[in-house]
């Protein structure tokens, strides 16, 4: 054996010595002479009077650049208003933004018009614009104008096509050479060409276009959105495919193709190389040639297999299984492939020159996407094979991230192409490319809220900032009495004591106006009194008079100690983009009624902490008030008793996580469970396996026990309407509560930092 | 396939076998001598070829009047002016970069040469100092090569920096002739100052036909967005005056303009802007009365009073970034070197390097209309994004701006990722300043996910010889409803497992591997028999810990899937007598560490400490026999930024059946161990990423009043 090691290693020296004598020339490229080689590369010659070199230009050359009597600059914009048009429109030569300054960014849509039928797809674009915060019903206020007229489908191949656009827009007493106009398309061109005309003038409009090419494409005032199918949901969406981030990240392949192989045409050049990389094993590249009416007459001598290959693999299985998927141009530069590839967490691998990307002028795509050159695909393979895992896994979780914040519903596409053009109209207030490409996503960080990272509660770790270490405690008063009860003097007593105690706001919503100052209990911290108007959504309107990170929201009854609070707000520290909080309660699905349940019983999980207690990020109160549209917040006040529903829900939409749950005294309970009884009553089921035959604990109640079904019955309407809304149910459930390190250890109370927490 | 990145090795720790030392000796000493001999045979067979072929190179010491002349005829080809439609995949020519395993360009360097026009009148300056500058960082970067049929991309050493410093029709035939110019195709021209009057074009107007162009100054019209760079218009100041960083803090004037050449419209509306402002507005101009031998470059006035140019920038927060003649202004490199952050008023005109820096966080775009707005617009930016914007200028600036080897770096970096976008550098590494690097994190598990229940999690038992209670736990942990798999790491080299009958019969499978070494770390390798997300590091002695302890924990795991999810927790201080960290297991109120003795954790992180541990740690650990545990909670502490969440009540963990043989003194010894650990892991991390929270994780119901049927978890917390 040893012996036998012995004559390999020196066979094997003896023939690399061989090598190396008779194949020197074009070894030494790679040998160990390619060290020594680069000191006698020839470099770049340092000149001896390298230094006596004269400057590119001289300091006052430099410093005084051009001649000052040119032309003013008032002139030159004037000119430029007429040189560069149409095709080489900018914002600032084809975009009156003097009409976005009284109103702001306002979205105006022409009416429907009678007879004149839109696609699904684009009455889908126009509800979303509906639906938007920006949308307005006044032209005289709007900054943007969006047609009635369907252009999604400009091949006149098609029946979607609508014939005559330019004679209708000429009609149109708003279009002002298209000024101020965006215009929705999905296809444009036809067999053969496929160019990307539309077919109609656009002028001076936006073109919001998939498929754009670079060339046509015009830098920072179209915007590129993606194709997507008539399918594709308006609100909500699919979520993405990636459950988990398994490691190591690669799945069964490691690049799959499914699709038509063009033999002629625009686009064969590419889908008809695609089949060479096929190797079988992990990288599949399945083509068909089975398209149109006359296949068969381009026919060539792979088609019969490669069809009968065809039929062996699903698509969605593919999509499933892989860890790439290349997706190629068609006809057209974009296909339905880049989102679904994007949807299922398979890394798009794109081979498409020219193709100027969705949205990417907000979107770094090089974290998501391998962008390939159509030239270079047969290096795809060895390319993808390279990246590594840590890489993978990273993208994969980046196209999650993509697809969920900007791609899953038409609502999403629309709204981020509507953010896009309004982050244009105030440079300095506008998203950065890292708010974009970070979580939670450009639609959710709202620049007129603050330009300043460490202002939101999403990106303390990536910057290393941390959120304040003060906070405010926000009570709101609703009673009758005009005068102050004794539970809102015990809170204010328990509130100020808490060292972290920066400010206490009270927002007063009753009728008869605030005691005097004098009457408030004197606290070491600043007390403030606003006047608050009767609705329920007051209560989360971004109020300048916060001015901490964290807000402390309580009702007037509510009861907790300075411990508690203490304990809270440090817990809330560790996660400031959640909702941290004492009294919980729970959905879930009612699967006999079809729908969503809600209990306010004890339960082994929650996924609702009360705003009756509760810390949150202030921010949230601006996302509330302005990100979500008017007509939510009007149902809300609708309902009486929802808001705080819609708070979770929305904080767990932007954070896909649950709320936090901390300990509470169990006094807290006692006081309340006897009012919360009677209150829930015996309706609603509770879910399987939740059966509590004992004292429900809830928020303190504030209503007579009559009202206690009432209000069950509300909340529970809310929670429905709310999911549908959204388009799906955001809340998340969790199954854990934290409590002190030490909370009822068998240890000295002395040891223990929050004893008071344990006292019965 | 060559990949330049290291693989995983997915198989286990490696098993080398040892070769008998006089053997290793034998083989050491033969593979020296042939070694020996072929590095001589090489350099006598290469030698003379390298001296020949770069014969004309070797006489370093020569002036750039001494480089050879090449005459023009008048007749010789025009290149076409530039193609406005070119981009990377229409006008480059990707065949010629070729896959390579370091994924970089190669970039050659055209040799210089003088040319004149047919009656001997030279066609520019030779060479600028800058341009020399810049050739030679590339030629001394690694994307130089000295070979044109290896090249992907060809620089020119036609200088044409400025275009008032050559002859447009004339330059443009030099380039024609050169040997690889081919329309054009994969030639780079560097060029700040482009147009002339009376038009001021903002690209060269030197037709180049199909050549990219970085430029300083292109305007959206002129920049082929993906083909040209926009660079900065390289300020010669920066190289002579020293600026000193200065820290955040409030600054004299809260606006400053330096420019001298501005327009008279520009210079009123300024004007304007200070008279309503007062004080807080310094517009400046050049000086009319400076005495002989002041440069008026390095002074700026104001009425009567006198400013030093650039050091009056540091005075300022803002600093505005007018357009002049030219969109690009050098102006802008100062400013950002005093650390003042440009206010940039120059429509459509295309920031540097702005493919991939983003301009946002360093500077403030205003349209030219809503100049008059400028300071109410500035006003309204908070303070500390204020103090970021100067720190991020500064960083611009000395990353990209500060030579011109920084310019020529970044240019080429950014040609280089369009190749190989694969390879490409992120957004993070361009546009962090170091202390964001530093202090930032990015976490690998970044995507909100709540794993699915269903996939269960693997419990890995670390073993050595206590086969008894290995067997006890082994029970125990089956009786988990969410286990999926449970993976016996059997250390002990010289026994073997027991036989397959005598293992307790349980209902999910179980493996038992074998490694090469008796190592800690073997307990954290990612062993492909781990098909979870989840992994339960246990010790062969942790019988205390209740079924439903152990689901629970792994609820809250998959809450917090990134994180370490521990029983036993732990502590370390800052010892204030003896200025080092302690470590703390007595009862406390905050945790910072949890033993992995019993831990939930994401099966990446085993990939992490195995591959990714900074510095000597793993070695250190696998040495001292200790603190593996320790290390692991600095690793993930470090990567994700968060703290460890501890799960239910303490509890006693020592075996029963252990006998009581740690004394006092043992005890102590293990605590002053410990504590040598932490100290010698944050000095490796350079910082302390443990994080202390005062809290633990509970199930929702536990200890409250409440039928413990029906609680999820009713067996917490029993001793």
């Amino acid at each position: 054996m040893q012996t036998r090691k012995k004559y390999i290693f020196l066979t094997f020296l003896a023939s690399w010595l061989l090598l190396f004598f008779f194949g020197g020339d074009q070894l030494r490229r790679f040998s160990v002479f390619s060290g020594r080689k680069a000191e006698a590369r020839r470099n770049w010659p340092r000149w001896t009077d390298r230094s006596l070199l004269k400057s590119f230009a001289d300091p006052e050359e430099l410093q005084r650049d051009g001649d000052p009597s040119l032309l003013s600059p008032r002139e030159r914009r004037a000119a430029w208003l007429s040189t560069y048009r149409s095709s080489r429109c900018r914002m600032e030569t084809c975009f009156d933004f003097s009409k976005c300054e009284r109103h702001g960014f306002k979205v105006f849509t022409y009416p429907q018009e009678r007879g004149q039928p839109v696609s699904e797809t684009y009455g889908k674009i126009l509800s979303s614009i509906t639906r938007s915060r920006y949308h307005t019903l006044n032209p005289e206020e709007a900054c943007l104008f969006i047609l009635s007229i369907d252009t999604l489908d400009r091949d006149h191949l098609s029946g979607q096509y609508v014939r005559n656009v330019d004679e209708k827009i000429r009609g149109f007493p708003l279009w002002n050479g298209g000024r101020n106009h965006l215009i929705f398309n999905l296809y444009s061109g036809t067999w053969p060409g496929y160019t990307g005309d539309l077919g109609f003038d656009t002028g001076q409009a936006i073109l919001a276009k998939a498929s754009f090419d670079t060339g046509s494409f015009r830098p920072g005032f179209d915007v590129s959105i993606p194709l997507f199918s008539k399918e594709h949901p308006q609100r909500g969406g699919d979520r993405g495919w990636l459950y988990q981030d398994s490691v190591p990240p690669k799945k069964k392949y490691l690049l799959v193709f499914k699709g038509k192989r063009y033999l002629t045409g625009i686009g064969s050049g590419t889908r008809n190389a695609l089949h060479h990389i096929h190797n079988g094993k992990d990288i599949i590249s399945l083509t068909t040639c089975k398209h149109g009416k006359d296949w068969e007459k381009h026919k060539d001598t792979r088609c019969d297999k490669d069809n009968v290959d065809y039929e062996r693999f699903d698509y969605r299985e593919l999509l499933h299984n892989s860890t790439f998927c290349i997706v190629p141009r068609g006809r057209r530069l974009g296909s339905f492939r880049f989102l679904e590839a994007l949807q299922a967490a398979c890394i798009p691998v794109l081979l498409s020159d020219g193709w100027e990307l969705p949205f990417a002028e907000a979107i770094d795509w090089g974290k998501a996407a391998v962008v390939g050159s159509e030239r270079l695909l047969l290096q795809i393979p060895s390319a993808v094979r390279c990246i590594h895992p840590e890489r993978v896994l990273a993208f994969q979780q980046q196209t999650q991230f993509l697809w969920d914040a900007y791609f899953s519903s038409v609502d999403k596409i629309v709204h981020t192409t509507l953010e896009i053009i309004k982050d244009r109209l105030s440079p300095h207030r506008s998203r950065s490319r890292f708010l974009w490409n970070t979580l939670p996503g450009g639609l959710l960080v709202l620049p007129d809220f603050s330009t300043h990272l460490g202002d939101f509660p999403f990106y303390y770790l990536q910057h290393g900032y941390s959120p304040s270490k003060k906070f405010t405690a926000f009570i709101r008063v609703v009673s009758q009495a005009g005068s102050l009860s004794q539970p809102i003097l015990r809170l204010i007593q328990a509130v100020s004591g808490s060292q972290y105690c920066a400010q206490i706001v009270v927002l007063w919503s009753c009728e008869k106006p605030p005691p005097p100052s004098g009457k408030w209990p004197q606290s070491t911290v600043p007390l403030t009194i606003i006047q608050g108007r009767r609705k329920l959504s007051d209560r989360f309107y971004p109020f300048g008079a916060i001015q901490t990170d964290a807000v402390l929201s309580l009702d007037e009854d509510t009861s907790l100690s300075t411990s508690e609070v203490d304990f809270a707000f440090l817990v809330w520290r560790s996660f400031p983009e959640r909702i941290v909080g004492f009294p919980t309660q729970s959905h879930f699905w009612d699967p006999e009624q079809g729908r969503w349940g809600y209990t306010s019983k004890w339960t082994n999980e929650l996924s609702i902490v009360l705003t009756a207690a509760a810390f949150y990020h202030r921010y949230y109160h601006s996302l509330f008030t302005e990100y979500l549209p008017t007509g939510l917040r009007e149902l809300v006040d609708g309902l009486a008793t929802c808001e705080d529903i819609l708070m979770n829900v929305l904080v767990a939409a932007v954070t896909k996580l649950p709320p936090i749950k901390v300990t509470q005294r169990k006094q807290h309970k006692e006081v309340v469970a006897q009012q919360a009884e009677c209150r829930d009553g015996a309706e609603g089921t509770p879910p399987p396996g939740q059966q509590s035959p004992s004292a429900p604990r809830s928020a303190p109640a504030k209503v007579k026990d009559t009202n206690g079904s009432r209000r069950f019955s509300q909340r529970q309407d809310c929670l429905n309407q709310l999911a549908d809304w959204f388009g799906y149910m955001p809340l998340v459930s969790s199954q854990l509560r934290l409590d002190p390190v030490l909370f009822k250890d068998q240890v000295s109370v002395l040891r223990k930092k929050y004893p008071s927490l344990e006292k019965p | 396939i060559m990949c330049a990145s290291a693989k995983y090795n997915t198989r286990g720790p490696a098993l080398i076998p040892r070769m008998k030392t006089k053997h290793r000796i034998y083989y050491i000493t033969l593979f020296s001598i042939v070694l020996l001999g072929l590095i001589a045979t090489g350099m006598f067979q290469f030698w003379p070829h390298s001296i020949e072929s770069s014969s004309d190179w070797t006489v370093e010491k020569r002036s750039v009047h001494d480089v050879p002349v090449v005459k023009l005829p008048a007749d010789s080809p025009i290149p076409e002016r530039g193609d406005l439609s070119c981009r990377m995949h229409t006008c480059f020519d990707v065949y010629r970069c070729g896959f390579n395993p370091k994924n970089k360009i190669k970039v050659y360097i055209y040799s210089l040469k003088k040319y004149v026009d047919e009656y001997g009148m030279l066609v520019s300056n030779t060479i600028s100092r800058e341009y020399n500058e810049l050739l030679t960082a590339i030629s001394d970067s690694e994307f130089y090569t000295d070979d044109v049929n290896r090249a992907c991309l060809f620089v020119p050493s036609i200088d044409v920096l400025n275009q008032n410093a050559l002859r447009i029709k004339e330059t443009a035939q030099a380039l024609a002739q050169l040997s690889r110019w081919d329309r054009g195709t994969n030639h780079l021209l560097f060029n700040m100052l482009p147009g002339g009057p009376p038009d001021y074009n903002t690209a060269l107007d030197v037709p180049r036909d199909r050549a990219l162009l970085a430029g300083g100054g292109f305007s959206t019209w002129t920049y082929r967005q993906g083909y040209d760079v926009s660079i900065p218009v390289y300020s010669p100041l920066s190289g002579e005056v020293d600026l000193p960083e200065r820290g955040p803090g409030p600054r004299r004037y809260f606006i400053l303009s330096s420019q001298m050449a501005l327009h008279p419209e520009y210079r009123s509306e300024l004007e304007a802007l200070q008279a309503e402002n007062g004080e807080s507005v310094l517009v400046l101009d050049k000086c009319t009365n400076l005495s002989d031998g002041v440069p008026a470059v390095r002074k700026r006035c104001c009425k009567n009073q006198v400013f030093d140019y650039p050091q009056v920038l540091q005075e300022s927060t803002f600093c505005v970034v007018l357009r002049g003649a030219r969109l690009g202004q050098a102006v802008l490199s100062d400013v950002l070197q005093a650390g003042c952050v440009p206010v940039i008023i120059a429509d459509s005109y295309i920031l540097p390097f702005s493919e991939v820096l983003d301009w946002k966080r360093a500077s403030v775009v205003i349209p030219e209309e809503k100049m008059p707005e400028m300071y109410s617009i500035l006003q309204s930016i908070p303070q500390r994004q204020i103090e970021e914007m100067q720190r991020q200028a500064r960083w611009f600036w000395e990353a990209y701006f500060r030579s011109m080897k920084a310019i020529a770096l970044a240019t080429l970096q950014i040609i280089n990722d369009r190749i190989y976008p694969y390879a490409a550098i992120s957004y993070e590494e361009w546009n962090d300043p170091p202390a964001v690097k530093w202090s930032s994190v990015s976490n690998p598990l970044f995507l909100p996910l709540i794993p699915p229940q269903s996939q269960g999690f693997t419990a890995v038992v670390l073993t050595y010889d206590r086969v008894e209670s290995l067997f006890r736990v082994i029970t125990e942990v089956s009786k988990v409803p969410s286990l999926s798999k449970l993976l016996v790491v059997w250390n002990n080299q010289n026994k073997n497992p027991p036989e397959d009958s005598l293992w307790p019969k349980i209902r999910v499978p179980l493996k038992v591997v074998r490694t090469a070494e008796n190592k800690l770390s073997n307990r954290f390798f990612p062993y492909d028999e781990i098909e979870t997300e989840a992994v339960l590091a246990i010790d062969d002695d942790i019988i205390m810990l209740t079924s439903d302890e152990l689901q629970f924990g792994y609820e809250v795991w998959r809450e917090f899937p990134d994180r370490l999810v521990g029983y036993p927790g732990r502590l370390h201080l800052w010892d204030h007598e003896m200025n080092k960290w302690k470590y703390e297991s007595e009862w406390t109120n905050e945790v910072s560490m949890v033993l992995t003795g019993a831990a939930f954790y994401h099966k990446y992180f085993n990939y992490l400490y195995t591959y990714k541990m900074p510095g000597d740690i793993k070695n250190w650990v696998d040495a001292h026999m200790n603190c593996e545990d320790i290390a692991m909670n600095f690793l993930v502490a470090n990567v994700t930024g968060k703290s460890v969440i501890k799960v239910t009540p303490r509890k006693k963990f020592k075996c029963p059946e252990c006998t009581a043989i740690d004394g006092l003194s043992l005890d102590q010894t293990h605590m002053v161990e410990r504590s040598e650990c932490i100290n010698k892991f944050a000095s490796v991390f350079g910082t302390m990423p443990l994080k202390v929270v005062e809290h633990r994780a509970d199930p929702v119901l536990y200890k409250d009043d409440f039928p413990e049927k029906l609680k999820s978890f009713p067996n917490i917390g029993s001793l």
